[in-house]
């Protein structure tokens, strides 16, 4: 076994089938100013009306064009920004607006995998001290024990231990990323969000930090939000998938059906993107192209958000903002033609 | 998980998953006992690299022999540098005064020597003032937003402050009262000290500034944040030190600024008593009498020149030695 730290090894015990992360109609709007008093204007809505679930040991792909917010809304599930609306429930528990020490005790149990591996590790810090940054932080191991405790995150996540006096320089994309995903690790979270993790990486060293992470939620059980916009990279990872537009969910549910049968037309444009490793079928390939530009989520358009681009729009979707439903299959679909 | 010898038992790579094979190097087969290397303390690091630049030992020589030269040389050379001998007015260097005599005949590697103790103590003692101003309240702004107008304002005003008037009133007001605290000599040096770092904190708290702003979004600051970092230590751990090279940059640089700005003082009237040297007095003193005896003006020069430059190549040195990404 590992030394673990003593923080947070009680895990609630639960069923396979319940859920960790509950997201209500979750907003973030930045406010923006304008003139020499800086009146207040409006608001980038970041995130407008996220609903989200994440099953415990599952794995949700949260994928969208760039700009859509998907990062945004992982850093205030982290409860990096503060929301401005809605409810994120943690096991259970609503942390919306908890602060101070419950914050910081709940901060061990959701951590963060970061999109650049340059960026994310401190240039001037050692590997070993980077890891050991939570571990010191929430005071769980000293000494000899940190150390090993160190030492057995790189191994775990397949960096040799002797690493650990060396500089982030020293390390290639892939092995940087492995650097932040063991950092993630250190405290031994229930939660990941991993944002757009691979994006960075080239496509071998893609495949080799995927089946990392795979290997990973087997080994400690976690859950992860998986943000990407690699659909077939969340095809092979993730258990549920949402799909997600100008800050807004459009559509959630398991992997297969989402796949094999989209009902949301957004998710159907997206899907047609993707190419298929066969000629024959690839030339076949119908792609259903986008018009126009994604519009400003200072302004969003009324009604349903993605009516200006929608291949089947209708009047009604200009008049009326669809509602969030259930539909068979375990799944939600926010179109009025889904109905 | 990961039994540490499961890890070290030669693996099937069909059987394998790709993370494991992929990636691991020809070292990392080596059992795990072998390879427990100590952590190394990073003072060694940066000392071992501080070493490899020429520029910054040369100078740390220079100013190490500087400053014995100028502190136990009066112990050595036991002339007061107050002695007026007028029938060596103007002498150029001699055995009985190596580097020559000013217009009143005192003896001007006394002079020097005495002279020196104060301009190096001014210039370090403002020069500390001003970095931690400037870096107090440059990172106070970058990273708490609510702090950035008031606060940048503030260095507004500091910055549009006339400063030979401010020092003009400042001197009068308060060279009595410090002096009767702390005595003349001490008094009109920390009052000196205290003026020039107060007046000089402004470019380092803009530059400081900019730096803070621009680490605050890198991602390593988000992923300490996500821990549960409280901002001091955010500041402290991640932000200082990658804001490091402008600071010493500028750092290097004041204590030029502020050896001359003591002379200034001096010449105005403002800064030590007439009869006390420094070497930025010296300098003003000897300009009447430049081209009868070019040494007047010619040693406090050179000191003066050479205390910045050594200076500036250990503040380049240990930049460089700072910054893990130039070691080795």
């Amino acid at each position: 076994m590992m030394s673990e730290p003593g923080v947070l090894t009680i895990k609630p015990q639960a069923g396979p089938d319940d859920v960790l992360l509950r997201i209500i109609d979750l907003t973030l709007h930045f406010p923006t100013y304008r003139g020499v008093l800086g009146r207040q204007v409006g608001g980038i809505r970041a995130v407008d009306g996220v609903n989200l679930e994440v099953r415990r040991g599952r794995t949700l792909g949260l994928v969208g064009e760039s700009g859509c917010g998907k990062t945004t809304t992982g850093r205030v599930i982290l409860r990096l920004y503060d929301p401005t609306g809605g409810r994120i429930e943690f096991d259970g528990e609503d942390i919306t607006h908890i602060q101070g020490k419950k914050l910081r005790r709940m901060r061990a149990r959701m951590q963060m995998i970061f999109q650049d591996p340059q960026a994310c590790l401190n240039p001037r810090m050692t590997v070993g001290s980077i890891i050991a940054e939570p571990l010191n932080e929430h005071r769980a191991l000293k000494g000899k024990e940190k150390e090993k405790r160190t030492r057995e995150l790189l191994d775990a996540v397949g960096l040799n231990p002797k690493f650990a006096n060396r500089y982030p320089h020293e390390f290639s994309g892939g092995q940087r990323q492995r650097i932040g995903i063991a950092r993630a690790l250190a405290l031994n979270p229930d939660f990941i969000v991993c944002d757009e993790p691979i994006a960075a990486l080239d496509v071998s060293i893609q495949a080799q930090v995927v089946n990392l992470l795979k290997d990973l939620q087997e080994q400690f059980s976690l859950t992860y939000l998986f943000i990407s916009h690699d659909l077939s990279m969340v095809r092979h990872l993730c258990e549920d998938v949402a799909v997600m537009y100008l800050g807004k969910v459009m559509e959630l549910g398991p992997r297969d059906l989402i796949y094999k049968d989209p009902m949301h037309p957004y998710t159907k444009a997206l899907l047609s993107a993707v190419p298929v490793p066969d000629p024959r079928v690839e030339r076949a390939r119908q792609r259903i192209i986008l018009k126009g530009d994604l519009p400003s989520p200072a302004n969003p358009p009324s009604g349903c958000r993605f009516r200006t681009r929608c291949p089947v729009a209708f009047d009604r979707c200009a008049a009326e903002q669809p509602a969030w439903r259930k539909v068979a299959g375990n799944r939600w679909v926010a179109c009025h033609r889904a109905e | 998980m990961t039994e540490l010898v499961s890890y070290n038992e030669p693996k099937n790579v069909a059987e394998a998953p790709v993370s494991e094979t992929a990636t691991t190097d020809p070292i990392a087969g080596v059992d795990l006992v072998v390879l427990k290397v100590p952590p190394r303390n990073q003072c060694w690091d940066v000392w071992d690299q501080f070493k490899t630049h020429k520029g910054a030992v040369a100078g740390a020589g220079v100013f190490f022999v500087i400053v014995v030269a100028v502190v136990f040389g009066p112990f050595v050379w036991r002339v007061s540098p107050a002695y007026i001998d007028f029938t060596a007015m103007n002498a150029g260097p001699s055995w009985a005064h190596p580097f020559g005599t000013d217009q009143l005949g005192r003896d001007l590697l006394a002079r020097m020597m005495t002279g020196g103790r104060v301009a190096i103590a001014v210039g370090l003692a403002a020069m500390i003032i001003s970095i931690f101003l400037g870096t107090l309240i440059g990172v106070l702004t970058g990273y708490f937003k609510s702090l950035d107008g008031p606060l940048m304002r503030l260095t507004d005003l500091f910055l549009s402050l006339p400063v030979l008037p401010l020092l003009l009133v400042a001197v009068m007001l308060f060279r009595d009262a410090v002096a009767k605290i702390l005595g003349n000599d001490l008094g009109s040096f920390t009052l000196i000290v205290s003026i020039i770092g107060v007046m000089s904190w402004m470019g380092m708290a803009r530059i400081v500034r900019g730096e803070v702003l621009a680490v605050k979004q890198r991602e390593f600051v988000m992923a300490s944040r996500s821990i549960g970092t409280p901002p001091h230590r955010i500041i402290i751990r991640h932000v200082l030190p990658n804001v490091m090279s402008p600071i010493i940059v500028s750092a290097t640089l004041g204590i030029a600024d502020a050896i001359i700005a003591e002379s200034v003082l001096s010449f105005l009237g403002l800064g030590f008593p007439p009869d006390f040297p420094t070497w930025g007095r010296l300098l003003y003193d000897g300009i009447e009498y430049m081209q009868v005896s070019p040494q007047l003006v010619l040693w406090p020069g050179i000191a003066i020149s050479l205390t910045v430059l050594s200076v500036n190549y250990i503040g380049d040195g240990f930049r460089d030695a700072l910054d893990p990404r130039l070691r080795r």
